[in-house]
Parts: C-alpha cells; sequence; structure tokens
C-alpha cells in the first residue's frame, strides 16, 4: 500500500525537482554567459559579442529605445512617422523577449490552467492592449488634460505598481487555493481506494474551475468564487486521465463563451494594469513635442510587438504542457497527478511573484520617479 | 526517462525565459562629470556631481512645468524638480558607492543642488560630502545604477577633475565596457546573490585616486 502510494507521489515530486533544478540551471547558464560578455549596453563591447540572449536582447532593445526620442524629433521635422512606427514595433518585440513579470504570471497561469495555445495568444494581446492603453490613459489624463508635473504622474504611477504586485499575489492566492484543491485530491485519488471517474467524490469548498465544463455556466463570478460553496469538483481526470491524454483545441464556444472570457479577464487585469515606463517616456515626450498621437500610435504599436512575443512564450509553456501530458498519459494515477503537480507548481509560481515584488524581494522594472 | 529529461528542460527554457528576474534595460540615459573635492589638509571630503540627463527623459521631468519664457527654465524655476531629485535619489544611495582602503564609506545628504536646463536637457548639479572626511591611500568610487534603469556614463572630455588634491595623487578612470571595467571579474557568483541585484554593476564607473 505504502509502495503503490509512494510510487507515483515520489515520481511527482522528483520530476518537480528536476524541474526546478533544470529552470536554475538554465538561468544560470544564461547569465552566466551574460556575465562572461559584458556587453548589453547601448556601447556594445570592443570584443567580439558571442553568446548571451539575454544580453542580445538588452543591446537591441536599448538600442531600439535609444533611437526613439530622435525619430519622434525627426518625425516633428519632416512629418513621417514611419521610422518612428517601425522602431517602436521592435523595441515592443524585444522588450517583451527580456524576462518579466508580465509573461511569467501569463505562462504560469496558462501552466496552472487547461488552457490552450489559442486562449495564450488571445491573453497575451488583450494584456499587452490593456498595457498601452493604460499608458496612453495614464499619460493622456495627466499630463495633456490636466498638465501635471512629472511627480504627480509618478505618484499615479506607483499607485498602480502597487496595485498590480498586489493583483498578481491575489491572483496567485487564487489560483493556488484552486490548484492545491486539485493536487491534494490528485494525492488522494491516487491511493489505491478505487474512485470511480467523474462521480465527485469530494464535496471540497472551492470548485475546479478550470475544467471543461465551465461553458455550461454555473451562474456565479469566477472571479473571486473560491468562497462559493459549489464543490463541482469533477474527479474526471484524475483517476484515469482521460482529459489528460488528448490535446484538446478550444472549441468556439469554450473562448467566447462568458465564462470563457471571465476566465482570463482577471490574467488580462493583473498583467495589462501596469504600463511599461517606457511608454509613459515616450508619450510624455511626443507630447512635449506636440506630437501626442504619433507617441499613441508608437504606444500601441510597442504593444503590438510585445504582444507577439508574449504570445510566442504563453505557446511554447502551454506546448510544454501539452508534452508533458502526453508523456504522462496513461501511467495511471500518476500521470494526472504529475499534471496537478505542475499546476500547483505554476499556480505557486504566480503567488511568489506577486508576493516578491511587492514585498521588494523581486524587482520589476522601475518607475520613471526621480 | 529521456523524453521526461527532455520535457524537463523545454519547460526549463520556456519558464527561463517567462520568468527569470526582472532586468531592466536602461530608459534614463545620464552624462555624468565628477569632481573629488580635497580640503586644504589633504583630505578628502566629499564628490561634486553634475549629470545631464537624456532630452527624453529631460522632456518628462519637466512636464507640466511653465517657464517664464517658453522652452527655458531658469535655475529658480526649476528648484522644486531639483529637491525631488535629490530626495528620490537618496533611495538609491545617489548611485554613488566609495571605498577608502577597501572599506565603505557613507555620504551625508547632498548639499549645493540646483538643475539647469540648455539645449533642452537638464543638469542635475549637487554635492555629496563625506561623513567623515579621509585622507585614504586609496579612494575607489563607482557610479551606476545597480538595476540598470539608469546608463551612467562619464563625459567624454574631462569626466573626473581632483579639486585641490594633494600633489602626487593619481587618478584612473575605468568605464564599463571598455574592458578594463570590474565587470570582467563578475561571475555566476554574482548573479546568485540577491536575484541580481548588482546587475548594473557591470555597467559601473569606476574612479580610483591612489595618494602616496
Amino acid at each position: 500500500m505504502t509502495s503503490f502510494l509512494r510510487s507515483p507521489l515520489a515520481r511527482a515530486l522528483g520530476t518537480g525537482a528536476a524541474v526546478l533544478v533544470a529552470v536554475w540551471a538554465v538561468d544560470a547558464a544564461l547569465h552566466d554567459l551574460f556575465a562572461q560578455n559584458p556587453f548589453g549596453g547601448p556601447r556594445p563591447a570592443p570584443e567580439p559579442e558571442a553568446g548571451g540572449i539575454i544580453g542580445w536582447l538588452l543591446a537591441k532593445q536599448s538600442e531600439f529605445y535609444r533611437e526613439m526620442s530622435a525619430t519622434i524629433r525627426a518625425a516633428k521635422s519632416d512629418g513621417s512617422v514611419w521610422t518612428l512606427l517601425a522602431i517602436s514595433f521592435a523595441y515592443g518585440i524585444f522588450h517583451a523577449a527580456g524576462p518579466g513579470h508580465g509573461k511569467a504570471v501569463i505562462s504560469s497561469y496558462l501552466v496552472a490552467n487547461q488552457e490552450t495555445a489559442r486562449r495564450g495568444i488571445v491573453l497575451s494581446f488583450a494584456s499587452a492592449l490593456m498595457q498601452s492603453l493604460v499608458a496612453v490613459l495614464i499619460v493622456g489624463i495627466a499630463a495633456w488634460a490636466l498638465n501635471a508635473t512629472a511627480k504627480t504622474m509618478c505618484s499615479a504611477e506607483k499607485v498602480i505598481e502597487i496595485a498590480s504586485y498586489a493583483l498578481i499575489a491575489a491572483f496567485g492566492l487564487r489560483l493556488v487555493w484552486v490548484k492545491g484543491g486539485a493536487f491534494i485530491r490528485a494525492l488522494q485519488a491516487s491511493q489505491p481506494v478505487p474512485a470511480i471517474a467523474g462521480v465527485p467524490h469530494h464535496h471540497d469548498h472551492h470548485g475546479h474551475h478550470h475544467n471543461h465544463h465551465d461553458e455550461h455556466g454555473h451562474g456565479h463570478d469566477h472571479h473571486d468564487h473560491h468562497h462559493h460553496g459549489h464543490g463541482h469538483a469533477h474527479a474526471h481526470d484524475q483517476v484515469h486521465g482521460e482529459h489528460c491524454g488528448h490535446s484538446h483545441g478550444p472549441t468556439p464556444g469554450e473562448l467566447a463563451g462568458p465564462g470563457g472570457w471571465r476566465r482570463g479577464l482577471a490574467a488580462i487585469l493583473t498583467v495589462g494594469i501596469r504600463p511599461c515606463s517606457g511608454a509613459i517616456l515616450v508619450l510624455v515626450f511626443a507630447l512635449a513635442q506636440g506630437l501626442f498621437w504619433a507617441g499613441i500610435a508608437a504606444t500601441f504599436l510597442m504593444g503590438l510587438g510585445t504582444a507577439i512575443t508574449v504570445a510566442t512564450i504563453a505557446v511554447i509553456a502551454v506546448s510544454a504542457k501539452d508534452v508533458a501530458r502526453r508523456l504522462s498519459a496513461g501511467r495511471d494515477g500518476g500521470g494526472a497527478l504529475f499534471m496537478r503537480g505542475i499546476e500547483f507548481a505554476a499556480a505557486g509560481l504566480v503567488l511568489l511573484f506577486g508576493a516578491g515584488l511587492l514585498l521588494g524581494y523581486l524587482a520589476a522594472e522601475r518607475t520613471t520617479c526621480f | 526517462m529521456g523524453m521526461r529529461a527532455l520535457f524537463g528542460w523545454l519547460l526549463a527554457a520556456g519558464l527561463s525565459l517567462a520568468a527569470g528576474v526582472a532586468q531592466a534595460h536602461p530608459h534614463v540615459w545620464i552624462t555624468a562629470t565628477s569632481e573629488l573635492i580635497y580640503a586644504p589638509d589633504g583630505s578628502i571630503t566629499g564628490v561634486r556631481h553634475a549629470w545631464t540627463f537624456d532630452d527624453m527623459f529631460s522632456a518628462y521631468a519637466t512636464q507640466g512645468l511653465e517657464g517664464k519664457t517658453k522652452g527655458s527654465y531658469t535655475r529658480e524655476e526649476l528648484a522644486p524638480l531639483a529637491q525631488t531629485n535629490v530626495e528620490s535619489l537618496k533611495e538609491y544611495a545617489y548611485f554613488t558607492f566609495a571605498k577608502a582602503d577597501g572599506k565603505k564609506e557613507r555620504f551625508n545628504e547632498p548639499v549645493d543642488y540646483f538643475l539647469d536646463y540648455r539645449d533642452t536637457v537638464l543638469t542635475l548639479h549637487f554635492t555629496l560630502p563625506l561623513k567623515t572626511p579621509l585622507k585614504p591611500k586609496q579612494l575607489v568610487l563607482e557610479v551606476f545604477d545597480r538595476s540598470f534603469f539608469i546608463d551612467f556614463q562619464m563625459a567624454k572630455d574631462n569626466p573626473v577633475r581632483l579639486v585641490g588634491a594633494p600633489a602626487g595623487c593619481q587618478m584612473k578612470l575605468e568605464r564599463p565596457n571598455d574592458g578594463t571595467a570590474s565587470a570582467q571579474k563578475l561571475n555566476e557568483q554574482t548573479f546568485m546573490n540577491g536575484e541580481n541585484s548588482n546587475f548594473g554593476m557591470m555597467f559601473a564607473n569606476k574612479i580610483t585616486v591612489d595618494c602616496p
């Protein structure tokens, strides 16, 4: 009995640990490469640049960003904004490719939930769009309409910053709550007591609301329903993993249904509420040049570039999970447990990010407050 | 197991790309000149910085400020902004890190600070007095932003001046990315400590003064 319990559990834990070590190793390797090649500054190192993806990305985005003020000035004198728009787009792509909490939250959210690549793309675009919109609104209201000073604007940014970190933490907490429950149920299901698939065998006080039955609508708010006692804890894939074995493309209903959108809305809000400092600076600069509209156009193109990169990362994350699902399918019990473990870990990651940012252990992009 | 290992690496690559630690790239560029101020007895009393911001940040910082003449600001008109600047800089230890004979030294709050506005850019002038004036054999002063939100570059011409230094003192400036900076000595250990908090060190400007 103990060995039966131990084997899938040990496997899940062991693989989880292996993944953590792998993450750490890759991270360290990248840093190591980067450390040995200290380019990445706006002035390239005299020695040939080799390795260090992140360094290269940093150098590129730095380059593009630096060109932005010159291209806005150029647009002012000759009225052509095409260069500015092209550079903004490229900057967006490169900016998002570097590490940052937005991508982390979206990817972790997708992994934590039974989300599809398609939804990942939609979420990425929606959150980037919202990010651009927030930047335009802040500068539009504060600087353009109220002619507020940088100090005032920066106070607004700081409030939003704190709020966004709190949102990430809250979002992570909710995910941990839900996914932790699913993980525990999977643990229990992996015990040799035969559970019957499809029959809710535990009336837990939190619902397994990320399953495929959502589109049927349970008529309650998906954002804060961990207080609800519906307990529609479907044990549908915890025992035999039927739902884990095949990849499920989104049905139009799943994406367009009210539940479908509402599920993602929290992620969009969490990521999109915090504007990019770069966008704010560009907007204010464009405003000062009397070319606010060009700044707005540039901001949205930055957002488009960002969305493309974030969507790519999101698809990679979802695909990785799909691979895991296929690999673990058929290993009765353990596979489902393994998947729940990954989801739980991803949920924990979101919570850690939020808490880390909120408590200042993790540094995000700084606001432009001086 | 091979497949699972492969998957592990896939996920790891995805996650480390996605998560990692926040590494900013510069949004603000500062061209700096620094003066090291010496007392008549040969002890060093403080550092006087002049930091010129890039035009984008200058436009941002002056947003909402009304000058008497459009497009220009006097020192008086910029006084509140200068006040805000030096107050905010405290949180970042003024981006200035001093070591006298290997021992960390601290600064008092800035004095004699003001901003001027010329050719669409702002320059912040301020003096950082050392808590205790010193007479070290070697003084090392580093100017950089740990998180690399600001990119500090020492000016091309006369980046560092020694004011009233005893005869025989030698100044050496190491710029980032010129192959001499301390960046070369960094290793992955630097990155493992405290979530890359010292990331910006790779972009440090290092001023070394050796006195007899």
